[in-house]
């Protein structure tokens, strides 16, 4: 064998050994202990680092869950039950109970029951259009219609209708709360999806006098104070002219449903009145 | 060569239609109604409650804040109600409804068109004055004029500049006022002076407006502390800063007031309010408004009683309803659409605008093609596609890092922009966003 070959393998072999060495020194002298829980909790997260949290992505999440040792106020709204009590079980505590959660859109100013006065020429965006004016329905708190959330929305969850004009929420929804932010109006709530995905709530969110709120749309609350009369399990309240539901206390009896005189209150995947006599009572959608 | 300021700035069409048309006063409807909210600042808090009978003169609101103004009744009559209104955007703002029985006016108030100049009052007497009765900026910012004339401790006053320039397309009704009332002006531009103690004041007027000029020049010439100076069209030379800038060269610094190099502006129609004020007795409760544009029949300038609807002037100036796109209050540069047009008259209308539905659409919107065209217009120095693109990530730091905040809005920027990107819309929104980031910052 030519002996340059020969050298050449010996000098690399030992250029090599030496940089193993230093390696080896190096990664020893300054290692990073790592609880290894944190892996194993970032693992179980579901990996939609959508911030939902309150933390920039999941594996933060998973550090300030390790950190603090206990799951109080610390949920995946995204995971929900079932990841919170694996994440339990991994760190041997007791899992909190977790409540589905979905956004509710609280307006119904369609095309149809707030139509527009006027054309607004500027940005495509609801945050420009909330600085400039009321919206072309005219409601001050009406939803505006260009689509905010929808952009915000990683998990395809949200999208404006374009027959209505106003956003709806698909099934896809993770409550990770990233349209509620991006709303200027506050129009979207996160409320419980409830028993068998059945939901009651206000959609309005109108705090003008009735006569006034009423001008504007066709389906606004007028804070005329039946809903909370009719209710027996004091879920509705009334403040500044406007109904609150509160999905704790809502049995799902749909007696404020009735009563309604604007058709404000809207009832979601619930089963058709047996009544017949019913007719006049506002057409389900599915929210 | 005549003076201008030396960044940026664009020029607009002038389209001034109603330069020509002597300023005519407007009888008020039988109904009026006054919004709360007339000056930057605290809304007025109203001493008058339903069913209390008023004169013309006598006063309805007052500004009880550090920055706030009293608001007077236009009109004689009886205070119908106090209620909310529909604001130019649409939102509810307090007003007092007034049903209009006569023209009678306070006893106090001199009514006679008899020129005074004989200045009686001292300086704080003055401020004290203008305070009282309402005085506030009316050159659209509406910045209370008696905050304005009270010089901060260790600060002077040298300079006073009236600002006559009216660099916005269309409006006429300074140039109108300085016409008319060119001695009154004179004689308010000394009082002015006295109240702030200086000794030399400057008028200031575009090129485009030589008889006004000439007749400020001629009436100006017997008081040697007053000059009258001619200055390059160019917008946005009404600004303070940029007014300040080409009178005098200096800068006024980031963040600043104009006080801190030693100048105190003034628009021409506030200093006609303060001479009316001062010498006649009179609150601010008439203004002048151009109402123009190419919809309308007759562009004209008209005297009007604050609380006027807009809809009276458009109908006196003739304007066609069904080829109408956008009624603009102001100019066409910074003036603001209106919702509707039922709305009243308040200080700060120096216009209405009616724009017919070809010419109100903006153009399609396109990429920027980095020609930098904005940041030569920027008359404040900044760039405004930088401004704006960091204001569309949400990147705020970088947007008050870009000083976002020094930007005045006059919208040479997306005037200039050949790909008519919505630069003003995206700095507008990023300095709402930014100023609230200081204000958590600051608590």
């Amino acid at each position: 064998m030519d002996s340059s070959i020969l050298y050449s393998i010996i000098t690399l072999g030992l250029i090599g050994a030496g940089s193993a060495a230093i390696l080896y020194w190096v990664a020893s002298k300054f290692k990073v202990e790592e609880d290894p829980r944190i892996d194993a909790v970032a693992e179980a997260l579901p990996q939609a680092n959508c911030g939902g949290c309150g933390y920039a992505g999941c594996r933060n999440f998973a550090e300030a869950i390790v950190k603090t040792g206990s799951l109080d106020n610390l949920i995946c709204p995204v995971g929900g039950d079932e990841v919170m009590k694996r994440i339990a079980s991994i760190l041997g505590l007791e899992a909190p109970a977790v409540e589905s959660m979905i956004a509710v859109v609280r307006c119904n100013g369609s095309f149809q029951n707030s139509p527009s006065k006027f054309q607004y020429d500027g940005v495509k965006s609801c945050a420009f259009a909330h600085i400039t004016f009321t919206g072309e329905g005219g409601c001050p708190y009406g939803c505006l219609g260009h689509g905010d959330c929808e952009r915000a929305c990683t998990f395809d969850a949200i999208h404006v209708n374009p027959a209505t004009g106003l956003p709806e929420v698909n099934d896809k929804c993770t409550a990770c709360g990233a349209c509620v932010k991006a709303c200027p109006r506050n129009i979207i709530e996160m409320r419980p999806r409830g028993k068998k995905d059945r939901r009651i709530y206000v959609t309005c969110m109108n705090k003008e006098k009735g006569a006034v709120a009423r001008k504007n749309c066709e389906v606004a609350c007028i804070g005329c104070n039946k809903c909370v009369k009719e209710c027996r399990f004091d879920a509705i309240t009334l403040s500044n002219n406007l109904a609150y539901i509160d999905p704790h206390k809502c049995t799902l009896c749909r007696k404020c449903v009735e009563v309604c005189p604007t058709n404000c209150i809207l009832e979601v995947n619930l089963p058709p009145r047996k009544r017949a006599a019913q007719s006049d009572s506002p057409a389900e959608i599915t929210a | 060569m005549l003076k201008t300021f030396q960044k940026g700035g664009v020029h607009p069409h002038e389209n001034k239609l109603s330069a020509n048309k002597p300023i005519q006063p407007i009888d008020p409807p039988a109904k009026i109604f006054i919004p709360l909210s007339q000056s930057l600042g605290a809304p007025s808090k109203p001493v008058v409650k339903k069913g209390d009978e008023v004169k013309a003169g006598d006063i309805l609101a007052i500004g009880e804040a550090f920055i706030s103004s009293n608001i007077h009744s236009p009109v004689s009559g009886k205070i119908e109600k106090i209620d909310d209104y529909f604001d130019v955007s649409g939102y509810r703002k307090p007003a007092i409804f007034i049903e209009v029985t006569g023209r009678e006016w306070n006893e106090s108030v001199d009514l006679s068109d008899e020129l005074k100049e004989d200045i009686i009052l001292d300086g704080a007497s003055i401020i004290q004055k203008v305070k009282e009765l309402g005085i506030v900026g009316l050159g659209g910012a509406t910045f209370p004029t008696h905050v304005k004339l009270m010089v901060p401790q260790g600060k002077k006053a040298e300079l006073l500049i009236i600002n006559g320039v009216e660099c916005e397309p269309y409006l006429t009704s300074d140039h109108r006022l300085m016409l008319e009332k060119p001695r009154e002006i004179i004689t308010g531009t000394r009082i002015l002076m006295k109240a702030l103690g200086v000794t030399k004041a400057i008028i200031g007027i575009e090129n485009n407006k030589p008889d006004a000029i000439n007749l400020l020049s001629k009436h100006a010439s017997s008081y040697p502390g007053i000059e009258v100076c001619a200055l390059k069209v160019k917008y946005p030379q009404g600004g303070e800063k940029q007014l300040i800038q080409a009178l005098t060269g200096r800068e006024v610094p980031s963040g600043k007031l104009p006080i801190e190099v030693g100048c105190i502006v003034q628009n021409v129609g506030t200093t006609f309010a303060v001479y009316q004020a001062i010498q006649k007795n009179k609150p601010l409760v008439e203004r002048v408004v151009t109402v123009t544009g190419t919809n309308v029949l007759n562009p004209s300038n008209f005297l009007v009683k604050i609380g006027t609807p807009v809809s009276v002037l458009l109908g006196k100036a003739g304007w066609q309803p069904e080829k109408a796109g956008k009624v603009i209050a102001g100019g066409p540069m910074m003036g603001k659409a209106l919702l509707n047009v039922e709305v009243p008259i308040v200080k700060g209308t120096s216009g209405i605008l009616v724009l017919n539905r070809e010419e109100s659409f903006r153009p399609k919107v396109q990429p920027c093609i980095r020609c930098a065209k904005c940041v030569s217009a920027c008359p404040m120095g900044l760039e405004p596609y930088y401004l704006a693109r960091v204001s569309e990530l949400e990147k705020y730091d970088l947007a008050e890092n870009g000083a976002i905040l020094d930007c005045i809005e006059c919208g040479s920027c997306q005037y200039i922009c050949p790909s008519a990107r919505p630069l003003l819309d995206h700095i507008r929104l990023g300095k709402l966003k930014v100023n609230e980031i200081i204000r958590s910052r600051n608590q």
